[in-house]
């Protein structure tokens, strides 16, 4: 697996063997994070928020630091020089200048794709408006494999918002290149998938089908993937309002769920997984974030070329 | 109504009757000195109407673009009142600056960097190469 120097935009810049190879190493840092704390020593990060976030971004900054490197960025763009107008070609060869990787969101789609074609440093899409999200997919991809051992015929439903959804765009391209995965899409008809995701599930041969109806589909699933439904992505308040609450989770929804159903989501929710899940051994999405640092941190390791100890 | 032939040029035939207009806009042809003609709707056996455009002394045109915009038609060039060579088209496995990405949410809305759109299936739907929006060539 040679990954130095490259540039993560979405999954499929990963092959499935580099993706097995990162959650191997990710979990060597779960099974002896100690062995890992200075093996980044000397190395900048620069974290370049162009949208707010509290995971992603803290996840990333946790996972150098945890690697004994250091952070440098805004979480705001407005006290940048992106407030003064700058390109984000501009604001990339600039940063390049100071820091050894950098990760990326932008609320505007194929943003991050632009900025790292003007780059020798690596670059990562930490989320470029609607469209993709791969380290969110390194994280849910960890979680599943961590507890179903892997991928192979398992029966995943996505749910909520899947047309903006750029954590279930990336999700959907990945598990593609696995075998016999089967995707139940269930979402409002304003919200389902783009035509492009569409079209990548029926290239790979996999079955999916879309629904309305989440109740229906809930014994089906051997993995739900719940998602919000954001308010930052419609151009009408009376869309958002209208559709945000039109699918919630709650225990009493789970009791027709399979006992080994996996619930995840990305986070942050708002009404879509009731509290009353979160008790529940299914609910998996407040680990699944903590899965998301060690699979970081064995991306931020790989892309600088850096071994483990 | 009769139209003489050219000596020198190129004959582009079979248009989909009233895209012709279309085809002259997006080949960028000087219509300022070039002598060019467009007929529409002319009878044809093999479609029941069709646009034709002869293009007098131009020597090619952007089979590229001309794909993507019609791509049943057929390029005639003719050299001293003959034709020396047919072309069949076929959609562009790939463009640049001729399909404009619609989607207010792609980066092309805001930064300065060309329009690429990859041909996405055998209908020549075309794939935007940042945000993946889809649209139909002759769509656009």
């Amino acid at each position: 697996m040679e990954l130095k120097g490259r540039h993560l935009i979405e999954p499929s810049d990963l092959t499935v063997e580099e993706m097995e190879g990162l959650f191997d190493e990710a979990e060597r840092i779960v099974a002896n994070p100690e062995s890992y704390a200075e093996v980044c020593k000397g190395k900048l990060l620069a974290t370049l928020f162009y949208e707010p976030s509290t995971r992603t971004r803290f996840s990333f900054e946790a996972a150098m630091l945890r690697l004994g490197g250091k952070v440098i960025g805004f979480s705001e763009p407005n006290s940048s020089a992106v407030a003064k107008g700058e390109s984000i070609a501009d604001t990339i060869r600039t940063v390049e200048c100071y820091a050894d990787i950098a990760v990326m969101r932008h609320p505007k789609e194929g943003s991050v794709l632009v900025a790292s074609r003007q780059s020798d440093m690596p670059v990562i899409n930490a989320g470029d408006g609607g469209h993709h999200h791969p380290t969110q997919t390194l994280t849910d991809l960890l979680t599943i494999r961590l507890e179903k051992g892997g991928f192979d015929g398992i029966t995943v439903g996505l749910c909520g918002d899947l047309k903006f959804g750029r954590t279930v765009h990336s999700l959907i391209q990945a598990l593609t290149r696995y075998t016999g995965v089967r995707f139940i899409m269930i979402s409002p008809q304003e919200l389902s998938v783009p035509e492009y995701v569409r079209e990548k599930i029926r290239k790979s041969g996999m079955e999916f089908e879309e629904t309305h109806d989440l109740r229906q589909s809930l014994p089906k699933l051997d993995v739900l993937y719940m998602t919000r439904v954001q308010r930052e992505r419609f151009f009408n308040e009376e869309d958002y309002i209208r559709l945000k609450d039109r699918y919630i989770l709650d225990a009493g929804k789970l009791k027709d769920a399979k006992p080994d159903l996996m619930v995840l989501h990305p986070l942050p929710r708002v009404n879509e997984i009731a509290v009353d899940v979160d008790s529940d051994p299914r609910a998996h999405y407040f680990r699944q974030a903590k899965n998301g640092m060690y699979v970081r941190m064995a991306l931020l390791m790989a892309l600088l070329g850096v071994k483990g100890e | 109504m009769e139209v003489k032939s050219i000596a020198n040029g190129v004959v582009i035939d079979h248009v989909r009757a009233g895209f012709g207009m279309k085809v002259l806009e997006y080949l960028n042809v000087d219509t300022g000195s070039d002598t060019v003609a467009l007929l529409m709707n002319v009878a044809s056996r093999k479609h029941g109407r069709k646009d034709i455009i002869k293009l007098e002394n131009v020597e090619s045109v952007d089979l590229n673009v001309l794909g993507l915009v019609d791509h049943n038609a057929t390029v005639i060039h003719i050299r001293d009142s003959k034709v020396v060579e047919k072309v069949k088209l076929s959609f562009p496995t790939k463009v640049k600056n001729v399909i404009t990405c619609k989607n207010p949410r792609c980066v092309t809305s805001i930064e300065a960097v060309p329009h690429v759109f990859h041909l996405a299936d055998d209908e020549g739907r075309y794939r935007c190469e940042y945000c993946d929006n889809i649209v139909k060539a002759d769509e656009n």
